[in-house]
């Protein structure tokens, strides 16, 4: 059969005739994007309030009676799962994912749009089995998101029969819909890119989505793994993981199970889990960066190598997780040496960005805002990670508020400040409006400051032995008084953080109906999403012909141009260029002044 | 331009379209294989990440090995059969003859149901004899891996029946089918290395 480079073929769209076709059983990537998108911040809503409900808790627990110890496990868990997984997860790869590998690559749309469309359908279908949870006799489970055996099945537990199962249960559908979306994202990016962009032409957005989906491909599988175990455990009483307990005085029927098996097969997914949130982020917000510095991304091709070379050392880092289950010495050292290589990559991102803001004509746009919060909290949850990853540092740290505070910074306030940097900056091209600039910038500061008074005191109160996870602190020698003070104070800006979300939520939709009119590629973009011809763009995006690429995504402040953005898809005439006809890569002239 | 060629150059550096005049993907395959072949990494994780679970778990002083049936031996023949059967197929529709296309095609997918269901009768008479689930952490992982390698085969099968269908009805010509069976094939062969991994685990242990 000959191969026909999939651009070059002609595609076949799929035009919707009814309304119905179009909004809901769309199988336009960008409407998918805007499903999976909404849905994800809809269960990220749900998650917000439990946490609220788990801080006026420890804020205040005297005063508010309004969930018990039983509930307050409950919120935890939930929380914990639905934002790394429900909500991270599926806003970067389902919704920035699918809005812009097609645009960014210069293609019509995902290369199987009716499997794009299922991944949407099966993602919302695993959303509803577990809210269902919460309607479940029982509740939904409270093992904590690590849903570390034996003590999901503990009758102590609660949520031990149905709401584990049901979180079980969801989390392998999430991963089905994971995988039909994941090899669409990784088939478009490597099959379906238009003439002339090739791989080290992607713009960073596209390289660190499509990194990060092939670790979801090799991740998810090892939860799946450890979920479908599990689940035998729970309904059957096999004892893959379970171990022989005795349970209020009964000797349980099952025994010699390895709840360590679990633990290694949950961060073998966990760890790398991380850096599927991670990486899209760094893509993104080297982009936006980029953009708003009116300068290229600093050292674009050291910055694909460390994605790549982040993505392949999170697989050997997953132990730092368990210095405290116990382990050979041999071992720790070994996973402490490779959790601290791991920095070295991820640090010279942090560099490549500050130099790219280096003198450039910096643009304070709104987005330009977040994305220079992001470097700093950042840079902050980075470095108590490097506390983390040495073992004799983490034992006494490990399972207080020191790395509730860690990995809030690092995967909580940054990945959040980058959605909010990438929606304020491609909301013009989503939707063709502007949104409202001064309620932008109070939505900032109130977030970024907001997120400092919550998570810095919690270094703090890690310091002085305060662990995670408990319902209530009462009277211990080690930790002060003044303890609950920061507490109180804590909750009182986790509120004021969790109302600010509503200037946001207010702010977008508003504009969506009454924004001024956006212009054409507002912030002056070199990248190829915004060269459509109409805005935003329609079905099949480009019009009757596909753009070639004659250039990086990076034009920026080209000396000589009388533009400060040359965009991606424009020749340039009054450069030599490669004679197009007689081009042969293996003989190419213009590679001998290299 | 293969892969590693494209991550090693610098674009910056040169101006107007790389490459021919038509666009490159990475691979020049369809679409359909490169998102196969990741499929197949997913499902080759899965199962190494299952058999190193087995052999963890083996070392636990609960397990008690037990001597597979000898019936797995004949199942093993069934799917090698079907295996070749689709490689036949595969090979006919290359060369474009007709002849012999629909025997092959049916009978890749009819072994690969007979293997199927003589698992489910080993499965019985396993449970005749009271091995269950939940006997031995053992008879838990030889319940697992088989009802998973079957489940997988399930799928394989889905795909496999569109297509017969298709064909057969008539309302396929023998040549848009070829990239179906391609696919059925490469699945085939590598849900029979699977097995064959997974055999080899379950009775040497
Ligand atoms: C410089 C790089 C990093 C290092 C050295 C590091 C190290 C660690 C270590 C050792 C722990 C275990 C702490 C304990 O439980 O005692 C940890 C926890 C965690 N880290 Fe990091 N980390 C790094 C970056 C990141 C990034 C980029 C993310 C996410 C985007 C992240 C997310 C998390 C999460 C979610 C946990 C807590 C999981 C839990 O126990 O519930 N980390 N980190
Ligand atoms: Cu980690």
């Amino acid at each position: 059969m000959a191969y026909v480079p999939l651009a070059d073929q002609e595609q076949e769209l799929h035009h919707p005739h009814s309304w119905v076709t179009k909004y809901v059983f769309s199988q336009d990537h960008k409407v998918i994007a805007i499903q999976y998108g909404s849905t994800a911040v809809a269960v990220g809503v749900v998650a917000l309030v439990l946490s609220l409900l788990m801080r006026l808790q420890l804020g205040f627990p005297e005063t508010f009676s309004l969930i018990d110890p039983s509930s307050y496990y409950q919120a935890v868990t939930m929380h914990g799962m639905i934002m790394v997984v429900y909500l991270l997860t599926a806003l970067f790869l389902g919704g920035f994912g699918n809005y812009l590998i097609p645009l960014m690559v210069g293609a019509r749309d995902m290369v199987f749009p009716f499997l794009n469309m299922l991944s949407y359908w099966v993602y919302l279908v695993s959303v509803i089995i577990l809210m269902a949870s919460f309607f479940a006799p029982g509740g939904p489970t409270g093992a904590g998101w690590t849903l570390y055996p034996p003590q999901t099945s503990m009758a102590g537990t609660p949520g031990h029969d149905w709401g584990i199962i049901l979180m079980l249960a969801s989390l392998a559908v999430f991963i089905v819909a994971f995988t039909m979306g994941g090899l669409n994202y990784v088939t478009t990016v490597l099959q379906a890119r238009c003439r002339g962009l090739t791989m080290m032409r992607l713009p960073l957005s596209v390289w660190g989505i499509f990194t990060a989906t092939v670790l979801g491909l090799f991740a998810f599988p090892a939860l799946f793994v450890a979920a479908i175990m599990m689940a035998f455990d729970t309904l059957l009483h096999t004892s893959f993981f379970m171990p022989a307990i005795i349970e209020a005085g009964q000797p349980l029927d099952t025994a010699g199970g390895s709840p360590i098996l679990f633990q290694h097969l949950f961060w073998f997914f966990g760890h790398p889990e991380v850096y599927i949130v991670a990486l899209p982020v760094f893509g993104l917000v080297s982009d936006i960066i980029s953009t708003h510095a009116r300068k290229n991304i600093f050292g674009y091709r050291m910055m694909v190598w460390a994605i790549i070379a982040i993505g392949g050392l999170s697989f050997i880092v997953w132990a730092h997780h368990m210095y405290v289950s116990g382990m050979n010495p041999y071992f720790g050292f070994f996973f402490a040496t490779t959790t601290l290589i791991i920095a070295v990559p991820t640090a010279l991102k942090v560099y490549n960005w500050v130099l790219t803001l280096w003198e450039g004509d910096i643009r304070m746009n709104v987005p330009m805002f977040f994305a220079i919060g992001f470097i700093f909290t950042f840079i902050h949850g980075g470095l108590t990670g490097l506390f983390l990853g040495n073992v004799v540092i983490d034992l006494p740290l490990s399972d207080t508020y020191f790395v509730i505070a860690h990995f809030h910074m690092v995967m909580g306030v940054s990945p959040v400040l980058v959605f909010f940097a990438a929606v304020y900056h491609w909301f013009p091209l989503m939707s063709g409006k502007m949104y409202n600039e001064t309620i932008a910038k109070w939505h900032f500061w109130l977030t970024f400051l907001g997120a400092y008074a919550i998570y810095l005191p919690m270094h703090y109160l890690g310091f002085l032995g305060v662990p995670r996870r408990y319902y209530a602190l009462g009277s211990t020698d080690f930790i002060p008084e003044s303890a609950q003070a920061l507490n109180a104070n804590i909750t009182i800006a986790a509120l004021i953080v969790g109302a600010a979300q509503l200037l946001f939520l207010f702010n977008i939709i508003w504009s969506l109906k009454n924004g001024k009119k956006a212009e054409h590629n507002p912030w002056g973009s070199a990248s190829l999403e915004w060269q459509t011809p109409d805005v935003p763009p329609v079905h099949g995006n480009w019009g009757p012909k596909l753009p070639s690429v004659y250039r990086w995504a990076y034009d920026y402040s080209v000396p000589g141009a009388h533009q400060d953005f040359i965009p991606q898809s424009t020749p340039e005439a009054d450069e030599p260029t490669v004679d197009e006809q007689h081009f042969d890569p293996d003989h190419d002239q213009s590679k001998a002044d290299i | 331009m293969s892969f590693i060629k494209q991550v090693t150059n610098k674009p910056w550096e040169r101006k107007g379209i790389i490459g021919p005049l038509r666009p490159v993907g990475a691979f020049p395959v369809p679409a359909e294989k490169v998102a196969l072949s990741f499929f197949l990494v997913v499902v080759a994780v899965i199962f190494s990440l299952f058999s190193v679970s087995y052999f963890i778990r083996m070392e636990l002083s609960d397990w008690a090995p037990r001597t597979e049936p000898a019936q797995l031996w004949f199942n093993t023949g069934l799917l090698i059969i079907s295996s070749i059967l689709f490689q036949w197929t595969r090979n006919l529709l290359k060369r474009g003859e007709t002849r012999n296309l629909k025997t092959s095609l049916v009978g890749g997918g009819v072994f690969a149901i007979a293997f199927i269901v003589s698992q489910l009768l080993v499965w019985n008479k396993l449970r005749a004899e009271g091995i269950t689930m939940t006997s031995n952490p053992a008879d838990s992982f030889f319940y697992l891996l088989t009802g998973l390698h079957g489940l997988h085969l399930l799928g394989g099968l889905w795909v496999w029946s569109k297509t017969t269908i298709k064909l057969l009805s008539g309302n396929a010509e023998p040549k848009d089918i070829r990239l179906s069976v391609e696919l059925c094939t490469v699945y085939w062969h590598a849900l029979l290395v699977v097995w064959l991994v997974l055999f080899g685990i379950l009775a040497n242990t």
